[in-house]
């Protein structure tokens, strides 16, 4: 899978087709990966695949990374559930589909813990115990969109409810009384040392100037305190209703564990039920948050 | 920082009730309960937007962060927004934000919405005296109020 890979990245960059290939490498003591970017056929042996593949490199494609940007046409090195991404900011016109080569992997799983997956060991048999919920559930092993697939055919059915850790919780958290809930909440946002990690990691959370740093007013407190903290995570989550595509790298990325995913894939439950959409499926479609259905449910409305 | 109203007299907990409504429906259906000198619970601070697509979830966090023990946004109802769709945008945000304030553990009963056109003071008034009523019976809104208090 590597080789076909690295054959591909080489034939894109020697044919010009594309000057930059954003893909994984290793870090120097191979114990995780790390983006690479890679610009000359001769270094195409850097790019690696494994499950050690976690980063979704699709923030890269975003106005974020001008510098990247001024290498000229990418190439990507995505899994299915990265091109979740991808389809979202091409529907959000932040990028044309002709404007990046995607290299859709073919995957089995990733794993978060790198001590818990021995490199070397057969990348088909991740064991399902140590990959993260959204793999458990993953209907994009065969990557949906895509210029070029790399690997071979995946058999995998998803379960038809969303089974792992994030769904059993959010359905624990549902049952518990309002006052329950608060508190599980409070815990968790009261950690929050508003390092921004997860706006910073979120492909989706491109602007250029985020509301959290405006000051006249100033809609978000700064200081660490719980109030603006419950504030920020209320709009985080809200500003990625209908689009968050559960890449999980918000979560991954926070440096106090507040359960990102939990509050992510609830808004995208009552997305899915009430405006039937799920994000990331298709690029041309408009997000649903956007748009509007004269039909849409008012029952709560007096 | 800011704590509920006490009526001296009474000793009762007076809640704060903050409104944002739009200029050219809900805010006219209001207006028109004032020039008909309807009485209601003055416990409603009201809050005038152009149309329910401008207001942004955050500003009812900010409410109840200033203290606010329970929050109404009202505006045109369908069809019948100045903008024309200003609301059906609204409508689809507050389904969302509705959702999410539930699954952070929000008393649904604190957070309000309705259609009130411009001709309806009777619905306007009826609908203010009920929220206050509930939100009375809640109580202060504490949990939001401390948060940031040692225990
Ligand atoms: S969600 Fe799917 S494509 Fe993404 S890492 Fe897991 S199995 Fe692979
Ligand atoms: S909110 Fe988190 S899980 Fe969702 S797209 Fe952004 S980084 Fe990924
Ligand atoms: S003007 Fe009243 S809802 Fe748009």
């Amino acid at each position: 899978m590597e080789n076909q890979l690295r054959q591909k990245a080489k034939e894109l960059l020697e044919k010009g087709d594309v000057k930059v290939v954003i893909g994984y490498g290793w870090n120097k003591r191979k114990t995780h990966t790390t983006p690479v970017f890679i610009t000359k056929p001769e270094d195409v042996d850097k790019l690696v695949f494994n499950p050690l593949c976690v980063n979704n490199l699709s923030l890269y494609l975003t106005r974020k990374f001008a510098d990247i940007k001024a290498l000229g046409k990418p190439a990507i090195v995505a899994k299915g559930c990265d091109i979740k991404t991808i389809a979202v900011l091409i529907s959000e016109s932040q990028l044309k589909r002709e404007d990046v080569v995607i290299l859709g992997m073919s995957c089995n799983g990733v794993v978060y813990r790198q001590e818990l997956w021995k490199s070397g060991t057969d990348f088909k048999s991740v064991p399902a115990d140590i990959m993260p919920t959204k793999c458990h559930n993953c209907d994009v092993r065969n990557p949906h969109i895509a210029d070029i697939i790399i690997g071979e055919e995946v058999n995998f059915t998803p379960p038809d409810t969303p089974a792992g850790m994030v769904f059993d919780k959010i359905r624990d958290l549902d049952k518990k009384s309002g006052e329950e809930r608060w508190g599980f909440w409070i815990e968790h946002f009261n950690r929050c040392i508003k390092c921004y990690a997860c706006r910073q990691i979120c492909p989706l959370c491109y602007c250029e100037r985020c509301i959290a740093e405006k000051n006249m007013p100033q809609w978000i407190e700064t200081s660490a305190h719980p109030r603006g903290n419950l504030a920020w995570n209320l709009k985080r989550a809200m500003d990625l209703a209908g689009r968050c595509t559960f890449c999980g790298e918000c979560e991954r990325a926070c440096p106090v564990n507040i359960p990102l995913n939990l509050v992510n894939q609830k808004l995208a439950l009552v997305v899915k039920d009430a405006f039937g959409h799920r994000a990331g499926y298709d690029e041309k479609v408009h997000p649903p948050m956007i748009i509007f259905n004269m039909e849409d449910t008012e029952d709560f409305i007096k | 920082m800011s704590s509920h109203t006490q009526h001296e007299q009474t000793g009762g907990f007076e809640p704060k009730i903050v409104a944002f409504v739009c200029n050219w429906c809900t805010y006219a259906g209001a207006d028109l309960a004032g020039t008909s000198r309807m009485e209601y619970k003055p416990n409603v601070r009201i809050i005038k937007l152009p149309c329910t697509g401008r207001i942004d979830p955050l500003f009812i966090i900010k409410a109840f962060e200033k203290g606010a023990d329970g929050v109404l946004v009202s505006g045109c109802h369908p069809g019948d927004c100045h903008y024309t769709t200003g609301n059906y945008h609204a409508r689809r945000r507050w389904i969302a934000f509705k959702n999410l304030m539930d699954f952070v553990g929000i008393d649904s009963q604190r957070l309000h919405f309705s259609w009130v056109s411009a001709s309806e003071a009777i619905k306007w008034v009826d609908l203010v005296n009920n929220i206050t009523d509930e939100v009375k019976k809640l109580g202060p809104f504490v949990e939001y109020k401390s948060l940031g208090d040692r225990q």
